[in-house]
């Protein structure tokens, strides 16, 4: 019986030490009972792009804490677009201002999580917006 | 299914994408799947896979890391494939393997796919069989399998390379007697890791001993299975033992001819598992639909039924139409 499991990737893009976050989430959505492919530190947008495709994700959630993310980000999304990928999701997470949200998501970034977000308001969030790709 | 047209010839025109999602396809059990891997199966049977288990973190990923750089300097494309365990509590899985791999991302001649053990029926033997066909068929020259060494389903995994390579890491102690049973009589190479930790030459002499323990199978000519200390960070004794390989490769070919998949034992065995498999599938997705199983279990429960008299009623009529001849 075809079974479609959500597959999720959990990336670090740019220089930025701090996974701790990122592993949380790991974790989380790990605990939802999805496939979660984490990449580690370190990676340049086009690493991420490229995983995920070999990957065949459903979303790729970045994390960033160290300020980068007004280029990262949207850099991500402009690769998938690029490589003509237009099924995968991207969404964000990290230590990023108020102000910087609305002009995340006018450059495909579908929502941005802060701070204090609660894991399960995110697991909730993928449950709701993010399906896996029809069998 | 506008994905799977078209998709024969993009996986031998070696298109990632493709490959990426018939491998999801695959691991969902798309049915349609089943077609797609019957044309490319004429196409499968020129890689090299070699296999590699062992103890989580034994260093596993990071040596398939070094093994990826020293085939890629010789030209050779490479295929991936890492197996990490889905948690029977929650289906879900953290796949990390691809951690110690990132650097070979931006290289068209890897792929790099981390698979789930979903935990099925073996159906990880069957999922990473499958896999390793398409990526034969795309026309990588060396596909890496790597599992974590426990449990039968692993252990058929690996089975299924040509060249099986077993680590290990010193101060295992009496870990070392647990891998003896089953798992010791499929290496073809072991690898001692992170060698420049006390007590490797003790690991070494100990894994000596209990390999040729077994010497009957390596008198005449038969493969006597190295060993070698290997430190992976530091890429220490990789292309040692990426030519130990190569001389595996080439006593297989002396033994058994070059098409080395398809000896008869292993055809037998993949073609006995995939049987099972499917059969398994069948019988238990048609019992499921039909809600039999589910009512079954709800009478054992209420005391109507035994599990051993509710598995003959739901098994039975299934298997009685399996055989037309039989009562004809």
């Amino acid at each position: 019986m075809a079974n479609r499991k959500l597959r999720v990737m959990v990336a670090k893009p740019g220089l930025d030490g701090h996974d701790r976050g990122a592993r949380v989430i790991a974790r989380a959505f790990r605990d939802a009972g999805y496939e979660v492919v984490y990449t580690g530190l370190h990676q340049t947008p086009e690493e991420i792009v490229q995983a995920a495709i070999q990957e065949d994700v459903d979303l790729i959630g970045l994390s960033s804490l160290a300020g980068a993310h007004m280029y990262l980000f949207p850099r991500v999304v402009e690769l998938l677009k690029e490589q003509g990928v237009n099924d995968v999701a991207v969404c964000g997470g990290g230590i990023i201002p108020d102000e910087d949200v609305p002009k995340l998501k006018t450059a495909g970034i579908v929502e941005i999580f802060t701070p204090g977000t609660k894991l399960d308001d995110i697991v909730h969030w993928v449950e709701e917006n993010i399906k896996p790709r029809a069998v | 299914m506008k994905i799977m047209s078209g998709a024969v010839e993009k996986v031998i025109a070696g298109d990632v994408r493709t490959v990426a999602r018939l491998i999801r396809d695959i691991d969902d059990k798309v049915p349609e799947v089943r077609e797609t891997l019957k044309a490319l199966y004429a196409h499968t049977g020129k890689a090299y896979v070699i296999g590699i288990t062992g103890a989580p973190g034994v260093g596993k990923s990071t040596l398939v890391d070094q093994m990826v750089a020293h085939l890629r300097k010789e030209g050779k494309t490479v295929g991936v494939l890492a197996v990490d365990p889905t948690s029977p509590f929650t289906g879900g899985a953290i796949l990390g393997d691809r951690i110690r791999m990132q650097r070979h991302s931006l290289d068209d001649g890897v792929f790099i796919r981390s698979l789930a053990t979903r935990g099925h029926f073996g159906g990880l033997t069957q999922s990473t069989r499958s896999a390793i066909d398409v990526l034969d068929a795309m026309g990588r020259d060396v596909i890496i399998v790597e599992t974590v060494g426990v449990g039968q389903d692993e252990v058929d995994v690996v089975k299924s390379a040509q060249t099986t390579v077993i680590m290990v890491i010193p101060g295992m102690g009496d870990d070392i007697q647990a891998i003896k049973a089953g798992i010791l009589e499929v290496g073809d190479i072991f690898v001692i890791n992170k060698a420049d930790r006390e007590g490797a030459d003790k690991t070494l002499s100990e894994l000596r001993l209990m390999i040729d323990m077994g010497q009957d199978k390596y008198h005449e000519g038969k493969w006597r299975p190295p060993i070698l200390k290997v430190e992976a960070i530091f890429d220490k004794g990789v292309a040692e033992l990426l030519e130990e390989i190569e001389r595996h490769r080439k006593y297989l070919i002396g033994a058994g001819g070059p098409v080395l998949r398809r000896t008869k034992e292993k055809v037998r065995e993949e073609l006995a598992e995939m049987v099972k498999n499917r059969l398994i599938e069948e019988i238990f997705d048609a019992l499921t639909e039909s809600g039999e199983f589910e009512q079954a279990v709800e009478a054992i429960l209420s005391g109507e039924t035994d599990p051993y008299t509710a598995c003959d009623d739901l098994i039975i009529p299934k298997l009685n139409r399996l055989k037309p001849t039989e009562g004809a």
